[in-house]
């Protein structure tokens, strides 16, 4: 790829499939079910949400990339080290206000102005947009990435467990030790579909790097997320269909049933406990032209 | 009516909020016109034109869900960004551990429309800017699948899945086809984009699984 191409937008449509998975873990609780998996009441099926996903994507972009220019992450997590005291707030008007929130951009061009540094400084406002207070149009960035909620294949069986702790928290207890609860599917495989556009792409200067970048974290998105409650979780498959133009070749749905995810035939009738219990086929055949299919 | 389009959407979920339930966003129980037109324009638009929706064909059941999430409560301020820009090296981040919201959002389940619209073309019209063509050039990426961005129900969350329906293909049978008279109440017709964003709102009845759509912005927008 030479180096022009790499600071250009770009310039295709993708969809794209993950298949992650859970062994014993909680992939994503549920704040109104005292952190149990979030589940569909209806059907089942466990659910981890967009954001949830997002914010993997987000701390996988800090890890790797550290403050490299242009690629900060403006939502983070924790405390955030180094950080300058607010400068005093000198507007372009030349006039200085404690209250800086009250401030506003003046007019259309001020407001794109600041949109486009915080696209060229912050990885996440580039790839999956941001809202700023302006009131020019909301002064909200979309960004080319859209994810969706990611749903199991099939129903999961969330289990509490309960465990104890040697340990009490206050003094003057009268018992030597403390109940807790965890909540885990033993093994559920999720999909999670997603989409980029090249036209909101141009918008925000997302380019080749920047997805190269992305396809990374989705790769690499759990494997620096370990932690008690989420267990194993793993990336087990991205296909990504890319059409050669930026409105694309092909209705995303036809290109999504493609991809057929079933159980082994040896214990069908068995719960799945792991990966090889299920087998995921993509069909290449008859690709519409101008669509081809890259597994990573 | 000509060139009007029938437009298939679908999608596993959808929240098109109700103005008064922000915070924990609620959704209407259908689609509303404007959500209908951010999806056409996801497919086709140019300042040229403005999307009329006319009937909204609602197939499936309406249902809801609920989930509750962690977000942001605040955005982010012009004003640091502009002292970030004179040469702070480092800027305030959004510390979403100490910003953090739990917003319930209820949403609707498998959420299934048929968009039925036209449209006008704008005193922004070109002298190439014919219908027959935007007409073909809609017609042209709906068949195919092609879309400017990926449209979606309302949130960028919920994606939509869209097909086009042709003039002569059967509408599929609503849920509701045998229910006389709905009345879904007060509901968001689309923001008047000429009057500073002022909403304006129009009372839907869903006969037979069918929404007759007014169109309150006779000049266009």
């Amino acid at each position: 790829m030479s180096n022009e191409k790499i600071f250009q937008p770009i310039q295709k449509r993708y969809d794209f499939t993950v298949f992650f998975d859970v062994t014993n873990g909680n992939p994503n609780g549920d704040p109104d079910a005292g952190n149990m998996p979030r589940m569909d009441a209806e059907t089942g099926h466990g659910i981890v949400t967009d954001v949830c996903l997002k914010r993997k994507v987000r701390n996988y972009v800090e890890i790797v990339k550290g403050a490299d220019t242009g690629h900060g992450i403006y939502v983070t997590e924790g405390a955030v080290l180094n950080e300058q005291h607010r400068r005093a707030y000198v507007s372009i008007r030349g006039d200085e206000e404690a209250k800086a929130q009250e401030l506003k951009p003046k007019d259309k061009s001020e407001a794109h102005i600041l949109t486009q540094w915080m696209c060229s400084n912050f990885y996440d406002v580039r790839a999956f947009g941001a809202v700023m207070t302006t009131k020019v149009n909301c002064g909200q960035v979309k960004g080319p990435v859209q994810f969706t909620f990611a749903r199991s294949v099939d129903p999961i069986f969330p289990s509490e467990i309960t465990i104890t702790r040697q340990a009490v928290t206050q003094e003057g207890q009268e018992k030597e030790r403390e109940m807790g609860r965890k909540h885990i599917v033993p093994y559920a495989i999720y999909r999670m579909n997603g989409f980029i556009s090249a036209h909101l792409a141009s918008k925000t200067n997302f380019t080749d790097e920047d997805l190269s970048l992305l396809w990374d974290s989705i790769v690499n998105m759990f494997e620096h997320d370990r932690s008690a409650s989420r267990g194993e979780m793993t990336v087990r498959k991205l296909i990504i269909f890319e059409h050669e133009s930026p409105l694309g070749q092909a209705p995303a749905h036809q290109l999504f049933d493609r991809i057929s995810v079933e159980k082994a035939q040896k214990d069908a009738d068995q719960p799945a406990r792991s990966y090889q219990d299920y087998v995921i086929t993509i069909d290449q055949n008859q690709l519409p032209a101008g669509v081809s299919i890259i597994e990573k | 009516m000509a060139y009007g389009i029938r437009l298939h959407v679908w999608g596993e979920r959808a929240c098109f909020t109700r103005p008064e339930m922000k915070a924990e966003r609620v959704s209407y129980d259908v689609i509303t016109p404007s959500a209908a037109r951010g999806i056409l324009e996801a497919i086709h638009w140019k300042p040229a034109l403005r999307w009329v929706i006319d009937r909204i064909y609602v197939l499936h059941e309406i249902r809801f869900d609920t989930v509750r999430r962690n977000e942001v409560e605040s955005k982010i301020s012009a004003s640091n960004i502009k002292s970030a820009m004179k040469g702070a090296k480092t800027m305030a981040h959004q510390i979403i551990t100490e910003e953090r919201q739990q917003r319930a959002t209820t949403l609707l389940r498998g959420p299934a429309y048929i968009i039925e619209a036209h449209f006008e073309l704008t005193s922004q019209a070109g002298d190439t800017d014919t219908p027959e063509k935007h007409y073909n050039m809609f017609l042209r990426r709906a068949r195919q699948g092609q879309c400017f961005h990926r449209p979606y129900l309302g949130c960028r969350e919920f994606a939509a899945y869209f097909a086009h329906l042709d003039p002569e293909c059967e509408i599929p049978a609503s849920y509701y086809k045998d229910a006389e008279e709905v009345d879904l109440g007060w509901m968001l017709w689309d923001m008047d984009y000429t009057r500073d964003m002022e909403p304006a709102f129009f009372r839907p009845i869903m006969r037979q699984g069918v929404i007759e759509v007014p169109d309150l912005l006779k000049e266009g927008g």
